[in-house]
């Protein structure tokens, strides 16, 4: 394993009486995807922040790129982060060229690649000549999304960036994300909109009230979760009774609407049941496994966390 | 070194564009030509030339409209950038605090100075062209109020920026640099002469009235003006004042331009320690 890019070491931040973070132990290598999901509160932008050495921990250390982001040193470390704020805000009066060249001098990334960069993002040449002010929410963001890229940064912190984006434009978002983590950049993705982060993050980490509460693959933080799988099979009569007696004490039997059953069990029971279904039950028109979604996982670690 | 001239200019541009360096250039111009037409009617008799009468006159209307511009330019540098989220984004980037405070000051400072020199340099030329021969002096007096000008905006664009980095609150920070101006401005002379009436004169001596005349920038602004130039102090009837207060040019100068170091310094040092 490479050396890790960000390594957070039992942080704790105190704003007066209240505890944004507390305790938080996490390490992202290069070339990971993180998504880290909460409640708003939850302690994410705060630990951003941390991260990005704008405010100092009140306990614990990190390392951002081997070095201490909050020290007088670390202009070296943040040339090579990307950043990408919640309810980002540019200048109305600037154009898109301007605001990036103006973040580029200061990144001291060469302005020659801006082009290229607005081309990246999708910002056409006639919008990129226009007034930040003139830009709808998708196109701000789109430009928000070009100078976190400025100087192909190691380490990328996008602060709910899909918030307000038509579903085509997260699609691109995502796919731009997905080739910089092939490269090598380390990203960490805040969001509550959890179902896109399905099939986007290599790990997932759950915030609850300053504390990571989950940290690990959506497959490993669905055994853990131990979820119900649910099986949906539309029956072509409204006879459940047999289905009922073959299935058994394993799983849970509800009837939805338009003649849906649906059959909740544990993973572990999720093949056999199926295939005692399929070999000797009764006809079913359509079968459909349903995994535990990211939204319920969430739930669900915030549940166990409360019962705590 | 380069980082502050890039947030400097960024910040010239946005004055640009937000058509701020116009309106003040266009006031600044605006006063200073009325007055200098309005200032060449009483002389001849009084044995001053229009451009001393045009000092007088300019410097006391520079007490009150400057400080006002330079606050409202000023107040909302720190605090607004950070209450739209801007400040986040700018301080993720490789610059340090300092740099980015002296950064924009020094913008908002040029944007004053342009306006201050365009604005007042416009009246010096309509002199120039009024046909009435004027002493060498007499330029060196309009400079010198032009330059000391430039330094009273900086020092009240400073204050402007301690009390946007003081506080959490847009609002707040409007209140404080509005009582700035008016402390500094208004209350400030009325309780000092109020001292003086009830002291009877003498209440206080001159060294202390001195110094409490050195500890207000608007004040020491004024001084340097009016008592600074022989030609300036006869007419603006401060003759009297001049030979009592030996306070020196360079000390006024001085006094302006720890006006602009100490504020800016302390919101420096708040800046370096706040929370964003």
């Amino acid at each position: 394993m490479t050396e890790a890019t960000i390594r957070v070491e039992n942080v704790t931040k105190r704003y007066g009486e209240t505890e944004a973070v507390r305790g938080v132990d996490l390490t992202m290598a290069p070339g990971e995807c993180v998504a880290m999901v909460g409640h708003n509160g939850a302690g994410k932008s705060s630990l951003i922040k941390l991260m990005l050495g704008l405010t100092t921990p009140t306990s614990g250390r990190i390392r951002l790129l081997g070095g201490d982001p909050s020290s007088a040193a670390a202009s070296h470390i943040r040339r090579q982060v990307g950043f990408l704020p919640e309810n980002v805000a540019f200048h109305p009066n600037m154009t898109g060229r301007e605001t990036l060249d103006f973040y580029a001098r200061l990144k001291g990334a060469p302005r020659r690649d801006n082009d290229a960069l607005f081309e990246r993002v999708g910002l056409e040449p006639a919008a990129v000549k226009r007034r930040v002010g003139t830009y709808s929410k998708g196109m701000r963001q789109r430009l928000a999304l070009a100078q976190a890229l400025l100087g192909g940064p190691k380490v990328l912190f996008l602060d709910e960036p899909t918030t307000g984006l038509d579903p085509a434009l997260r699609q691109s978002f995502y796919a731009i994300v997905a080739a910089l983590r092939d490269a090598g950049t380390t990203v960490l993705l805040c969001s509550h909109a959890l179902t896109e982060l399905e099939g986007q993050a290599d790990r997932v980490v759950v915030m609850n009230r300053g504390r990571k509460v989950a940290d690990g693959s959506l497959a490993t933080l669905r055994s853990l979760a131990r979820l119900p799988v649910r099986i949906r099979l539309t029956l072509p009569t409204d006879d459940i009774a047999d289905l009922a007696r073959r299935v058994g004490e394993g799983a849970a039997l509800t009837r939805l609407a338009g003649g849906v059953v649906e059959l909740a069990c544990a993973n572990d029971d999720k093949v056999d049941l199926v295939r005692r279904i399929a070999c000797d039950g009764p006809a079913v028109d359509d079968i459909e496994i349903v995994q535990p979604s990211l939204d319920e996982m969430y739930a669900h670690f915030l549940r166990r966390e409360a019962a705590e | 070194m380069n980082t502050l001239l890039i947030i400097a200019s960024k910040e010239v541009r946005e004055a640009v564009r937000n058509r701020w360096v116009v309106a003040t250039t266009l006031l600044m111009a605006a006063l200073a030509l009325t007055l200098s037409f309005l200032g060449a009617a009483p002389t001849g008799t009084v044995g001053v030339g229009p451009v001393e009468v045009t000092i007088v006159s300019l410097s006391s209307l520079t007490i009150f409209l400057l400080p006002l511009i330079a606050l409202l330019l000023s107040f909302d540098a720190v605090v607004g950038e950070i209450d739209r989220g801007t400040m986040t984004l700018l301080l993720s980037y490789p610059v340090a605090r300092w740099q980015v405070l002296f950064g924009k000051f020094l913008g908002h400072a040029a944007v004053i100075a342009l306006a201050t020199v365009v604005g007042y340099g416009a009246a010096g030329v309509a002199l120039a062209s009024g046909g009435t021969p004027i002493a060498e002096e007499s330029w060196r007096a309009f400079a010198s109020m032009i330059g000391s000008s430039v330094l009273l905006g900086a020092a009240f664009t400073a204050l402007g920026y301690l009390a946007s980095t003081l506080v959490r609150d847009r609002g707040t920070a409007a209140g404080i640099a509005v009582a700035i101006w008016l402390g500094f401005v208004l209350l400030y002379d009325m309780a000092l002469l109020g001292m003086l009436v009830a002291g009877g004169g003498s209440g206080i001596g001159v060294e202390a009235l001195n110094w409490l005349l050195l500890a207000n920038p608007a004040d020491a602004y004024r001084l340097f003006n009016l008592t600074g130039f022989k030609s300036v102090s006869a007419f603006a009837g401060t003759a009297g004042l001049a030979a009592h207060a030996n306070v020196s040019v360079p000390l006024l100068l001085a006094v302006l331009a720890a006006w602009v170091a100490a504020p800016l310094a302390l919101a420096t040092a708040l800046f370096s320690r706040k929370q964003i």
